[in-house]
């Protein structure tokens, strides 16, 4: 018999006492919080990038080819000081913000079209499979017969750019808004505006910020790629152009100033200004870790 | 006697799911006194939600009609706030107080700065004054709980509508939480409609129980909660004593 063997046992208690655990809480040592950061880990690899590209561009020795990261960056800053470089850059961010901005007015239309009707959503949806994969640089030569040699041209690829990829993110977003926000939004008896306002738009901003970023970034090469094409319109160049043409007077070096100039405009745009939106929606508001 | 605040008039409600018509409910009819807290009490599947959200305007009855204070339910509005069972009903862009002030102003009942006022008193009645000023997403599963429904009283509406509310939550807090319900209710005395399926927290919460059968739900009885016993509305609900074991047929 089971039962027979279990011993009598007494109930016991205990004091509850932390007095001899070591650790309840200690702060973490200067090294942990330095490593913790990720801008100071980012900033190590950025370093050490920079470190390898100098001693390969030293050990290959041939500037015509590869010139090392202190060549390029005094070519940097010549460029800088001459003043072509900041000309070109503003050009460049000029022509993008009428794009990019652009882009966002027709995909905010589009999308408010598609939330309204149930034919909108259809034609969004159409119209994004199709031109979604298909690259904007390859309209440039129509744009070229359409628009002509000039911003008009440049502009139109630039919203076809932006366009898909944000009223996709956009009108995805509102769909899986939970239905539970959804129903909070009616039972107070929000107006249709409001509730897109309200309700729709904060619900959807994870999606809306991903389609503004992968927006943005499909803009910027598309840039560039057009820039390097097409050259100079209306008297001055952006930074395709200014890599292009240095690149047939082979300076080198500028050719590196120019392309650093647009890795460092992406990474300040993501890291500034993307980030710092996400920082103070999504993250705070817990809908995105 | 009183004329009822809310009539429910054999209502049959129905919806479309992707390859059938589904009837949820199945000519149901009550009555919601002032200061009721009216329960719905039965198994899954017998539309109790359903009618909830019927009442609350989001679905119309197929037949039968759903009238306040004499008037036909035909769109959601703020005289009638919801208290949903999920977490995130709270709109997590908005902290505590916002989220209160929000309604208040949302839906035209108070200018911004009376609505904040109300919203901070409301949350001082659930006892979380220290978390105002914090997002949902740091708060538990209860805490959340009691900022919807201190978000639905400072509505101040007809009814509140309550859709399971702590059946997500741990029995310690659920208990804790009818308790917390029960006290709100002797300060104010709000007209509640529940809806639950377990028959402990039908007995508690409520003063007036309506037992539904399933698929479609159908009224098995309207019974007072006051010396009801749980053993007793099991059987009516499960319909045991009448014809023996039916539910396995």
């Amino acid at each position: 018999m089971e039962t027979a063997s279990m011993p009598e046992r007494p109930e016991v208690f205990y004091e509850v006492s932390t007095e001899r655990l070591n650790v309840v809480e200690k702060p973490l040592s200067a090294w942990e919080r330095l490593y913790d950061n990720g801008a100071v880990r980012k900033s190590f690899l950025l370093a050490m990038l920079a470190a390898g590209w100098e001693l390969y561009a030293r050990w290959l020795n041939n500037p015509l080819l590869v010139p090392t990261f202190s060549a390029t960056v005094s070519a940097l800053f010549a460029s800088i000081a001459s003043g072509a470089l900041p000309q070109a850059a503003a050009y460049t961010i000029s022509m993008l913000l009428k794009g990019y901005i652009a882009g966002l007015a027709i995909a905010a239309l589009l999308t408010a079209f598609a939330t309204g009707t149930r034919i909108g959503a259809d034609l969004l949806e159409t119209l994004t499979a199709m031109f979604n994969p298909l690259p904007s640089i390859a309209l440039l030569p129509l744009a070229l017969v359409w628009f002509g040699l000039g911003a008009g041209s440049v502009i139109f690829v630039l919203i076809h750019a932006v366009l898909w990829a944000v009223a996709l993110n956009t009108f995805a977003g509102f769909r899986s808004v939970s239905p539970t926000w959804k129903m909070v939004g009616q039972n107070y008896g929000l107006s249709r505006t409001g509730y897109i306002a309200r309700i729709l738009i904060p619900g959807a901003f994870p999606s809306i910020l991903t389609g503004l970023k992968v927006g943005w970034a499909f803009a910027w090469r598309t840039l560039i790629a057009a820039e390097l094409v097409f050259g100079v319109s209306s008297g001055s160049g952006g930074l395709g152009w200014y890599i292009f043409e240095r690149k047939n007077q082979l300076l080198i070096a500028d050719v590196f100033a120019g392309l650093l100039t647009v890795i460092l405009f992406g990474l300040a745009v993501e890291n500034l200004i993307f980030k710092t939106i996400e920082n103070r929606t999504v993250r705070r508001w817990g809908m995105q870790v | 006697m009183a004329s009822p605040l809310l009539t429910v008039d054999g209502v049959t409600l129905r919806y479309r799911t992707k390859d059938h018509l589904v009837t949820a409910t199945y000519r149901v009819s009550f009555d919601l006194f002032q200061s009721d807290r009216f329960v719905v009490l039965g198994p899954s599947g017998c539309g109790k939600s359903t009618l909830l959200k019927a009442v609350g305007g989001y679905i119309q009855p197929t037949e039968g009609s759903i009238r306040l204070n004499a008037a036909e339910i035909t769109r959601p509005g703020p005289d009638r706030v919801f208290v949903f069972q999920e977490f995130d009903q709270l709109l997590p862009w908005k902290t505590v107080k916002e989220n209160i002030a929000f309604a208040l102003t949302a839906s035209g009942k108070l200018p911004r700065p009376q609505a904040e006022e109300r919203a901070m008193h409301y949350i001082a009645k659930v006892n979380l004054t220290e978390f105002a000023s914090s997002y949902p997403h740091t708060l538990s599963g209860g805490m959340k709980q009691r900022v919807a429904i201190a978000r639905a009283m400072a509505m101040e509406p007809q009814i509140l509508l309550m859709d399971e509310p702590f059946a997500a939550l741990d029995a310690l807090t659920r208990a804790k939480m009818q308790e917390e319900l029960l006290q709100l209710w002797e300060e104010t005395k709000f007209t509640v409609l529940f809806v639950t399926h377990s028959i402990p927290e039908a007995i508690r919460v409520g003063n007036r129980i309506l037992l539904m059968s399933a698929h479609p739900g159908q009224v098995r009885a309207e019974v007072n909660s006051a010396g009801a016993d749980a053993a007793r509305i099991h059987e009516i609900l499960f319909d045991e004593k009448q014809h023996g074991n039916s539910e396995h047929a």
